[in-house]
């Protein structure tokens, strides 16, 4: 599904990514691990194709097609999805409003007739109850005035309404309390099938006891030094990363 | 609701200004210039009393004594005016009584407007007043009003039909010494609407009228007269959409509205004069006088989406007169490329417990300038007057400039102020945000736009706001940078 080969990356001149590579398959759910300024978000950044960074090496395959050279709309008409760190707020926009122009942008994209107004909202209320996401949450602006862990769970019912092939989900824990944790992450599963394949981002391996990964990568400078089973989140949790670092210092 | 994200998508294909096409009716127009001679010929074309020839002649004395206006944010060269002709009328006179006896091409045009008029009055309940070249060639739904009392007619025709209440109330709201392209109109005017509401009637319909400058080179002077006698309520709509053109176009036209005891006018416009090409040319100067006088307990709201024009230069009002009168202003302001706006509004107090709010959130793109201007005036016997305004602004590119100027004077102490300013850009994060779900740049660019708006536009009638969303979003094709 994604073919990650040699990727470098830059930033206003500062390379971030150093010859990354990784490759997802379809079914499977691979978690990215690493120190603060790793360049996590940057990869997630890089992928969905965000116009900052410059592209100095490498190429990314997606589905047979080269992601890099797509706009970063048909990269999400095609099924790419990122669950922002720090998502942000349109006022004025509704929600629901926001989600309908983006599912028929899609679906015109795909040549799919745009959705009715009733299936949209049989839609929206089948996909708020994974996350049991408040409904009037649903009709207020997009993330306007949310609580941090209410628009990490909006960007799962997001992922939920646009069904995407592939999510990247970029530390979509982190504000969210024990019990929405278990939540969203029981969202994120039922998500799950093996036509769909999960990037998630995370520090910790809490997590990891609910999203279980197929795959654990450690980012560390910009490359993927490490990988292991989903032992080695736990490895990590216990030792932190002293040790990849002490291994790949320069 | 009727709109949907895909017409505006089609509108989006579509990048050259809409509407730029013109109708080709024969006219019969003055000749160019201005002088006693052109006004004693406008009046006579018009059948018109001997008062208002008077009048006119003695509006003309006043505006040639004046001179032409300038202010710091607008530079634009002078209109000559006396390259301008003030009179055109479609050669065909004879007024139509049903929709079978309109022109074709007349009917073509307003189609390509969007605007049938049968689907208009069929769907919507709207009655269309159509102004094509300063003579009203459509009127309908008529009769329906004439049972209420309610008079809704061209302004001509008022002068005919009802010269007692033109006398009465026309000038009394903005006298021609009010400025220069008020004492301008009222020489030369040549037509517009009249709207009568009787007494504790609510009028049920919105009433609507389109304008549209079609013949080259002539001013646009209408005239505008709106009274809502005690205890009615009116709401009026008028948009504008003007054909493409070379030379810049005149168009300054006064609206008054009066308000009696009690009563209530909504006035809402769209405007979309043609704004002028990606480097400024052509496009129409839009020195608009609007103002409107509220008795006790009356109240008046203007709405406002401007998106056209080269030049804009406009400021509704509201004279508070009557005690617990209320005044409100909401205001959506576009430019984009060249274009230079200058727009706000003045709220008068002059009544105890009187109220006004101001809303305004103005948009520029490219190169273009905006500026709010308004004023907040509290007079000495004003007790507890009240006034919130908040003025934000949207930058899409580095490159243009937003303004604000308040000014508030206050002489009764008791008077209760609010002031609120914000300026931003577009964020980056936003479009990236709405990229990342599918959705592409213009339309995110609209959402983000039409969100910003989203206070005004909810103030405006349903089928109004969604044109003006369409608007919205062609003005500012592109203009992310
Ligand atoms: N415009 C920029 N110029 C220079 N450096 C930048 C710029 N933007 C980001 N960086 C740097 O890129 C590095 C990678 O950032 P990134 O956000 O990808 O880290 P991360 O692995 O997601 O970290 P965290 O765990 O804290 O979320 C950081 O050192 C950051 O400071
Ligand atoms: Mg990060």
């Amino acid at each position: 599904m994604l073919k990650i080969k040699n990727l470098h990356a830059s930033i206003d001149g500062k390379e971030i990514l150093k010859g990354l590579n990784l490759e997802v398959n379809p079914g499977e759910v691979h978690a990215i691990m690493g120190p603060n300024g790793a360049g996590k978000s940057t990869l997630a950044s890089v992928l969905a194709g965000r116009e900052e960074y410059e592209i100095t090496e490498g190429t990314v395959d997606f589905e047979g097609a080269d992601l890099l050279e797509m706009a970063t709309e048909d990269r999400a008409r095609e099924g790419l999805f990122l669950a922002f760190q720090y998502p942000v707020e349109i006022p004025g926009v509704s929600n629901v409003n926001f989600l309908r122009t983006a599912l028929n942008e899609i679906r015109e994209y795909r040549g799919e007739p745009a959705i009715s107004a009733k299936d949209f909202m049989a839609l929206v209320k089948e996909k708020s109850a994974i996350v049991e996401l408040d409904a009037k949450l649903a009709s207020r602006s997009v993330n306007e005035g949310f609580s941090g862990g209410e628009k990490k769970r909006n960007e799962i019912f997001q992922m939920a309404m646009l069904d995407p092939k592939l999510a990247i989900l970029d530390e979509t824990d982190s504000g969210l309390d024990i019990d929405a944790l278990r939540i969203v992450a029981n969202g994120v599963n039922k998500l799950k099938s093996d036509k769909n394949a999960t990037i998630v981002i995370t520090h910790y391996q809490r997590l990891l006891d609910y999203i279980v990964p197929d795959f654990v990568h450690v980012l560390y400078n910009g490359q993927i030094v490490k990988s292991g089973p989903k032992e080695l989140a736990l490895e990590l949790e216990e030792k932190g990363y002293d040790w990849i670092k002490a291994e790949f210092a320069h | 609701m009727g709109y949907t994200e895909n017409d505006l998508a089609k509108d989006l294909e579509n990048s050259e200004y809409k509407f730029g096409f013109t109708t080709d009716i024969e006219s019969d127009r003055a000749p160019l210039g201005l002088n006693e001679d052109i006004i004693r010929f406008i009046s006579a074309k018009k059948e018109e009393p001997e008062w208002l020839l008077d009048y006119r002649l003695k509006c003309y004395k006043i505006w040639s004594e004046m001179t032409e206006p300038s202010w710091a944010h607008i530079t634009y060269p002078k209109p000559n005016f006396q390259g301008i002709s003030y009179y055109a009328a479609p050669k065909q006179t004879k007024k139509y009584e049903s929709w079978d006896d309109v022109d074709p091409e007349m009917k073509a045009t307003m189609a390509k407007l969007g605007i049938s008029l049968e689907e208009q009055q069929r769907l919507t309940g709207v009655a269309v007043d159509f102004v094509m070249d300063s003579v009203s060639v459509a009127t309908s739904f008529k009769s329906k009003l004439k049972e209420l009392g309610i008079i809704f007619c061209s302004f001509s025709e008022a002068v005919q039909e009802h010269p007692e209440l033109v006398r009465q109330y026309m000038g009394s709201v903005v006298p021609a010494t009010d400025n220069f392209y008020a004492a301008l109109n009222s020489a030369v005017f040549t037509d517009g609407s009249f709207c009568y509401i009787p007494k504790g009637v609510r009028c049920p319909m919105e009433l609507s009228t389109y304008f549209r400058i079609n013949e080259a080179n002539t001013g646009q002077f209408e005239r505008t007269l709106v009274i809502a006698d005690e205890g009615s309520y009116v709401s009026y709509l008028e948009g504008c959409t003007a054909p493409q053109r070379d030379e810049n176009q005149l168009h300054a036209a006064v609206v008054e509205l009066i308000a009696l005891k009690d009563a209530e006018i909504k006035y809402s416009t769209v405007q979309n004069w043609y704004p002028g090409d990606k480097n400024g040319d052509g496009g129409v100067f839009n020195f608009v006088t609007k103002r409107g006088i509220c008795e006790t307990n009356a109240k008046i709201s203007w709405t406002q989406v401007e998106t056209g024009s080269a030049v804009t230069w406009k400021y509704p009002s509201c004279i508070l007169k009557g005690d617990n009168s209320i005044g409100e202003f909401y205001s959506v302001a576009v430019t984009n490329n060249y274009q230079q706006a200058d727009t706000g509004t003045k709220m008068i107090h002059l009544g105890k417990n009187t109220k006004s709010t101001i809303i305004s959130k103005g948009i520029s793109a490219g190169k273009s300038h905006n500026s709010y201007r308004g004023l907040v005036q509290i007079h000495k016997n004003a007790h507890h007057a009240r006034n919130f305004s908040q003025c934000d602004s949207l930058l899409m590119t580095d490159e243009c400039g937003a303004h604000t100027f308040p000014y508030i004077e206050c002489k009764n102490p008791s008077a209760k102020i609010e002031h609120e300013a914000t300026t931003s850009k577009i964020g980056e994060d936003q479009i990236f945000y709405c990229l990342q779900r599918g959705i592409s740049e213009e339309k995110a660019i609209s959402l983000i736009v039409n969100g910003y708006c989203k206070e005004v536009l909810n103030q405006l009638p349903m089928e109004f706001a969604v044109e003006a969303q369409k608007l919205l979003t062609i003005s500012l094709e592109g203009s992310v940078g």
